[in-house]
């Protein structure tokens, strides 16, 4: 595989509300940041990922790509996906050798309709989708499946949020408080908080890497994988789509520093540490993770953003970006960098 | 370029208004299992999956590839879902042969749909984002503007849409999974059509339908099945809707994107050394338009190619054989079955509208505001 890696990461500070901004705006200053961080302002090949229920009309990619200024006309492509899975297209694409280097971006305005509701229209929509089976109640339904402790989960989220605060990207949330369920067993804290955001990510190849920046987080192993839809067909307390992705990526070939896993409930980090076979002494989400920011589309692009950061900043040696899809982690893509 | 890609296998469902005997699970699959069975492979020997399809809000299934990966044998596996409007069937043949051509996969299949009786495709073009009112209903609310345009800037009679028309629908009659069959076509009946958006007229624009197309896609040694067709360039280019000065007659985009793979593969003169194109043409005036845009003809110049015939099956740059977008239209797929003709055609495997000795052929899709574009150039011989 040709050597590529993460050059650049740019993300909004994420909001929990409307504030007025269009997604083309919400995108411009992360594509403005990567820019000024790499100096290039042309790319080999642009992708996004972005999802159209959230604003409620087709076609949201087109407008951002307005906000890029696509001209003269530019190599580009689009996932209707987590933009994690974009960056893995422009990976891809980096590989055949005749470009050097790609733009992944990635945006989501969740405030502004019900998430909870939206996801149920991702179900099969003959048979799961008219049961209004919302979001929030099937992951209840894995978290049954866990039988997580609650003091591990209500640690999660302490550490999570306590993160998040320290984060200027992320939101500011208090430490969990209260004893009523959402849909038990999920306490409302368990749950990632609605979030508006974008981010950007610049990949480049081989020795254009090193000469953009000092520290190139380089993709060591990337790789995905799919379940089954139905959950009926699934072992909920175990991921076995991340398990195999993990070992694809080779994440076991080394010591994980710092692991950033799209963890959108709390009880989800136990069924992806175990998955992905981290050790205690991995740190995992020190940015909080979605738990303190989930700008949805984009949470995924982050998670790869910011292991890569820890590289970029030179403060980690090898770190994993996790990013997930799909009713309770049925689709999950891992991605290994090294310094 | 990277590693050598090849079509396998193709597999199409026969294209029609409403597919009241299957989900839209059973309509991809149906696809999917001719292509294997036309690769002779079964769901095994396939390392990746890759689904396109056009806007979500077509069946109101959001990110249907969740859903789709057991009924295509994804479980276990990577799959993706593509989405660059109109061309998003092109777009997604694109990205499973780049997985081959970058050495990720050896073999990868390739699925785009739409089942648009489950929902109103027109209504859902025409709903825009609450800041931005729109005007214009339905695709060919947007387009017709932009063909008046092209008539007022080429000169061409009015008569040439529905030529056209007349030559797509005769060649449909020939396809066995085309929609529209309309036996004793002619102008006549064209011109007698209600005029929808002035000057496209009933007869001059793509029906609404159900389908699926499917393709297996390899790398050079793990090749299988009767002849495959090798692909020899492919490009992908976007620009934005709004840009002030932006020629939406006669995009850059697509003559950037026509010149990158016409590079790769060896093309100078593509008039007269293309056998045979597939050609997104929603709209009957597309034609010309696209002869110009694709360098089959100098600007203003391509409605006279359409007018002498030589865009018919017998003439000498057969254009849509299949009878093209305007005789079958299931969006998300309507790309993806123009590369998958393109690859037929080369592989001397498209049945009674099968040019003579095609050896090369151009696939091509185009969506948005004309402003994606998605093509490849396939043929017979091994690069």
């Amino acid at each position: 595989m040709r050597e590529v890696a993460v050059v650049a990461f740019a993300q909004t500070r994420h909001s929990a509300t409307d504030e007025g901004q269009s997604e083309p705006e919400l995108i411009l200053p992360s594509l403005e940041e990567v820019r000024r961080k790499t100096g290039l302002r042309k790319y080999g090949f642009t992708c996004s990922g972005s999802c159209d229920y959230l604003a409620g009309a087709p076609f949201s990619f087109v407008s951002a790509l307005d906000a890029l200024g696509a001209w003269p006309p530019i190599s580009e492509s689009h996932v209707e996906m987590d933009a994690a899975w974009a960056l893995y297209e422009a990976w891809v694409r980096l590989q055949h050798g005749d470009v050097d280097s790609a733009l992944v971006y990635g945006f989501g305005k969740s405030s502004q309709g019900d998430l909870r509701e939206i996801m149920t229209l991702q179900l099969d929509p003959y048979y799961l989708a008219p049961l209004g089976l919302d979001q929030v109640s099937y992951a209840a339904l894995q978290a049954s499946a866990v039988k997580a402790d609650r003091a591990r989960l209500d640690e999660i989220v302490r550490r999570s949020r306590a993160d998040g605060r320290a984060n200027p990207h992320a939101l500011d949330l208090p430490d969990p408080a209260g004893e009523d369920f959402e849909v038990e067993p999920l306490r409302p804290y368990d749950i990632a908080p609605v979030t508006d955001g974008a981010a950007a990510v610049v990949l480049a190849a081989g020795d254009l890497a090193r000469e953009l920046c000092e520290n190139p987080a380089w993709i060591t192993g990337i790789a995905h994988r799919i379940e089954p839809h139905y959950l009926g067909m699934r072992d909920l307390a175990r991921s076995a789509s991340a398990a195999e992705a993990a070992r694809a990526a080779g994440v076991g070939k080394g010591h994980v520093d710092v692991a950033e896993i799209h963890t959108q409930f709390s009880h989800e980090e136990l069924i992806l540490r175990q998955a992905l076979e981290l050790g205690e002494d991995t740190l995992v989400n020190p940015s909080g993770g979605p738990l303190a920011a989930n700008p949805v589309m984009a949470t995924g692009l982050i998670r790869i953003g910011e292991a890569a950061q820890r590289i970029l900043d030179g403060g980690a040696a090898r770190t994993v970006g996790h990013a997930a899809g799909g009713p309770c982690l049925q689709h999950n893509l891992v991605t290994v960098m090294e310094a | 370029m990277g590693n050598r890609c090849a079509v396998i296998g193709i597999g199409q469902t026969h294209y029609t208004t409403k597919r009241r005997d299957v989900s839209i699970a059973g309509l991809v699959r149906e696809a999917a299992l001719r292509a294997l069975e036309d690769a002779e492979l079964t769901w095994k020997d396939i390392d990746a999956v890759v689904i396109g399809k056009a806007p979500d809000l077509f069946e109101g299934v959001m990110m249907p590839e969740a859903y789709l990966a057991d009924a295509l044998g994804a479980a276990g596996k990577p799959m993706m879902r593509v989405h660059t409007a109109g061309s998003v069937g092109g777009s997604t043949a694109l990205v499973g042969a780049s997985l081959i051509q970058g050495g990720v996969h050896g073999r990868v299949l390739v699925v785009a749909f739409e089942k648009q009786s489950e929902s109103n495709a027109t209504w859902a073009l025409s709903t825009h984002l609450p800041f931005s009112a729109s005007l214009v209903v339905g695709a060919g609310g947007y387009f017709a503007p932009h063909i008046r345009e092209y008539i007022r800037r080429s000169g061409a009679p009015e008569h040439i849409g529905h030529l056209v028309a007349v030559k797509d629908r005769r060649n449909a009659l020939k396809n066995p999974y085309a929609h529209l069959k309309i036996p004793g076509i002619d102008l006549r009946m064209v011109e007698s059509t209600p005029m929808l958006w002035e000057p496209i007229r009933y007869l001059d624009t793509c029906p609404s339908s159900d389908g699926a197309c499917a393709m297996v896609l390899s790398a050079e040694d793990k090749v299988t099945g009767a002849a495959p067709a090798w692909v020899l360039g492919t490009a992908m280019r976007s620009e934005p809707i709004f840009r002030a000065g932006r020629d939406t007659v006669n995009p850059q985009g697509g003559k950037d994107c026509a010149a990158d793979v016409y590079r790769q593969a060896g093309i100078t003169d593509p008039r007269r050394e293309i056998d045979v194109a597939e050609v997104y043409v929603p709209f009957s005036w597309y034609e010309p338009m696209w002869l110009e845009n694709l360098g089959f003809a100098a600007e203003g110049e391509g409605w006279k190619l359409t007018e002498s015939g030589a865009t018919a099956l017998e003439g000498d740059i057969p254009w849509n054989a299949s009878g093209g977008v305007l005789s079958s239209n299931p969006i998300g797929a309507s790309g993806l079955i123009r590369f998958a003709e393109a690859a037929l055609q080369v592989r001397g495997m498209a049945g009674e509208h099968q040019v003579d000795g095609a050896r090369r052929a151009l696939g091509h899709a185009y969506g948005g505001g004309a402003q994606f574009f998605a093509m490849w150039m396939v043929g017979s011989d091994r690069p």
